[in-house]
């Protein structure tokens, strides 16, 4: 069955981290994932509007979630703050039909109107639950044998568990790992990977920020990592981005490239790095990409 | 049932210095708890826990499971291993608190930040004739942090303490909250200040990580982000933190998506030029460089030429109206 989304791209893959919008899309035609893009759609609030004013961002994700039942798709976003963000903002909605049928009324002016049950994932939920990693196995034509990857989840695609779906699937705090060895790395098991990369706090108390970035990025290279992969883009900017000054608070030694999880995907599927920008990153990929095998004829 | 346990020992146990393995024969429905206490009465009565009542009420047995901290006798043997026998599970003292021994922890600075927050009531005014009269909704709003039995699993966890042991942590910031959004308390200004220092509301870092561990549903974090609503509400914006959440609202109002360009500038100040440098220019350099700087950002929002998602009047309509969402202000003594 051909695979299509309503596509929310976030804030971060249309700003700072555009290899993220790059190959995501790259990587969803080559899967045969067809994305409409929510080019109207607004930002989550990321948690940090929730800070001020609760209420505009619960409104502005029940307009993202309506815009995306107008096309009769469910809902796909590329960040884990996204993810956290509008599955707590679809839980208090569901929870609270009085207030619920509020944002409603806001919502239309302009004919909107969101139903609670709309399927919001993540493109890593996307991978596991929807399209199969053993489809994806199949599609691999470079193995990343000889890399040794860590997983990096970023906090609210995991936390809290209960408005993630946890009940009906429960190995969702797995499925990095999953898709590391789908594509044929060996995945590092270090403490780091569930942790928080310190980006909110990065403008609010820089050095605590850094410290908990360079941290994991040290525990994982210190486990003989190559890379780190990421569903997060927030994470990417901290874990890569803001690295070289994590390795200067923390002087740990560190050069570890940060990957996007499509990125990963992309290079296991035969697509060229340049076309997913994996020279856009500020932690150099060459070394990493030196170690990769040439992909197989297809 | 067979439950197989790995426990981590104390380095002082020179017989069992790291983890030690036990095997034991158990009741099908034993939690945790019980099966480690079957272990300390039959098979090993060097294991050192801590327990009490047995039934999620003391908070005395928090322990990591698996990594995660949690009430040993609040986890179902069962559940922690999805029904298979031959899964071991690990259990660890809580973390952020210096071990005793095994699994019992010092909890000395968990309670010294606790009393930090000035942990009760502190009423000004006369004393009303008879009882205080307070809104039902202000205190069903409070019964998530009442129901905190001072466990330390979400100061086990906290993601923050891990890397500064100044942050007051998730167990005293709630209650932080629980005495200033109590109508009866007159002090909330002088409160919310004093949190919005260093190592306070502003500090923690949004991971969830206790919103996931707490085992009594107080969500801490989510009463770190009342406070937080609270102290901008009070005025109290001269701190990064506030600023934060400000620029970050205003880039958003103005342009539907995130402005990254201005974040750190508008929550550093515009005229603080050491961190200006060291926080956005030297950054902003290195992004540049790797083709990542979002030049279309170049202009702060509010100003002619920002940047802007497409339709944003609809969004600027829709952010006007919701404050018609805002519940009301519950009062004391009305």
């Amino acid at each position: 069955m051909a695979l299509k989304y309503a596509f929310w791209p976030g804030c971060v893959s249309k700003g700072a981290a555009p290899e993220l919008y790059v190959s995501t899309n790259r990587v969803a035609q080559a899967l045969g994932i067809e994305l409409v893009e929510l080019e109207t759609a607004a930002c989550t609030g990321a948690g940090v509007i929730q800070e001020q004013n609760p209420e505009m961002a619960d409104a502005l994700n029940a307009r993202t979630f309506a815009l995306a039942q107008q096309l009769g798709l469910p809902l796909m976003n590329i960040c884990s703050t996204c993810q956290g963000i509008e599955s707590m903002v679809q839980d208090k909605l569901a929870r609270n039909p009085d207030y619920l049928a509020k944002v409603n009324v806001i919502l239309a002016d302009e004919g909107l109107h969101y139903t609670p049950g709309l399927e919001i994932k993540n493109f890593l939920w996307i991978l596991v639950e929807d399209f199969g990693l053993d489809r994806l196995k199949a599609m691999v034509t470079r193995p990343l044998s000889g890399l040794r990857i860590g997983p990096f989840y970023g906090c609210y695609i995991l936390r809290p568990s209960a408005i993630l779906g946890k009940e009906e699937h429960p190995d969702r705090d797995t499925y990095l790992e999953q898709v590391i060895a789908a594509v044929g790395a060996t995945v590092v098991d270090y403490e780091g990977a569930k942790k928080c990369c310190g980006f909110p706090l990065l403008t609010i108390n820089r050095e605590n920020s850094l410290k908990q970035a360079g941290n994991h990025i040290h525990e994982a290279q210190d486990l003989g990592a190559d890379a780190l992969v990421s569903p997060c883009p927030l994470c990417h900017l901290n874990l890569d981005t803001q690295q070289p000054a994590a390795k200067s608070v923390t002087r740990f030694d560190i050069d570890l490239p940060i990957l996007h999880l499509p990125q990963m995907i992309g290079l296991a599927i035969g697509i060229e790095p340049k076309d997913m920008r994996l020279d856009h990153h500020v932690v150099s990929t060459k070394k990493l990409l030196g170690k990769l095998t040439a992909p197989a004829a297809v | 049932m067979k439950v197989k346990l790995k426990v981590k020992r104390t380095a002082s146990d020179a017989r069992a210095a790291g983890y030690s393995s036990y095997e034991i024969d158990a009741a099908d429905n034993v939690t945790l708890l019980d099966a480690l206490i079957q272990v300390r009465e039959y098979t090993d009565g060097t294991l050192a826990l801590r327990c009490s009542c047995r039934s999620a009420i003391c908070g005395s047995c928090s322990m990591r499971v698996d990594g995660q901290a949690r009430l040993a006798c609040r986890a179902k043997v069962s559940a922690i291993t999805r029904g298979d026998q031959d899964r071991e599970i690990t259990v660890e003292p809580m973390g952020n608190m210096p071990v005793i021994k095994d699994l019992v922890v010092d909890m000395d600075s968990f309670w010294a930040k606790v009393r930090q927050v000035d942990p009760y009531i502190q009423p000004v005014g006369p004393e009303p004739e008879h009882e205080y009269r307070v809104p039902n909704e202000a205190m069903i709003d409070l019964t998530h942090t009442m129901n905190c039995i001072m466990c330390g699993a979400c100061v086990s966890d906290c993601t923050v303490l891990e890397v500064d042991t100044n942050f007051i942590a998730p167990a005293a910031l709630a209650k932080a909250y629980r005495v200033t959004a109590d109508p009866r308390d007159g002090h909330a200004h002088e409160r919310l200040e004093k949190l919005s220092e260093y190592a306070g509301i502003w500090d923690c870092t949004r991971c969830n990580m206790c919103v996931e561990v707490c085992p009594k549903g107080v969500a801490p974090m989510n009463r770190i982000l009342q406070l937080r609503e609270m102290a901008i509400e009070a005025g109290i914006k001269n701190n990064s933190g506030a600023r934060h959440t400000n620029i970050f609202t205003k880039s958003i109002e103005d342009g539907g998506r995130l402005n990254e360009v201005w974040m750190v500038p508008g929550s550093v100040g515009l005229f603080n030029i050491p961190r200006l440098i060291k926080e956005a220019m030297l950054p902003g350099i290195a992004m540049l460089r790797a083709g990542k700087a979002p030049i279309a950002q170049a202009i702060p929002p509010g100003f002619p030429g920002s940047h802007k998602i497409s339709g944003m009047d609809r969004v600027r309509n829709l952010i006007r109206k919701s404050r018609s969402l805002k519940p009301p202000k519950p009062e004391v003594n009305d």
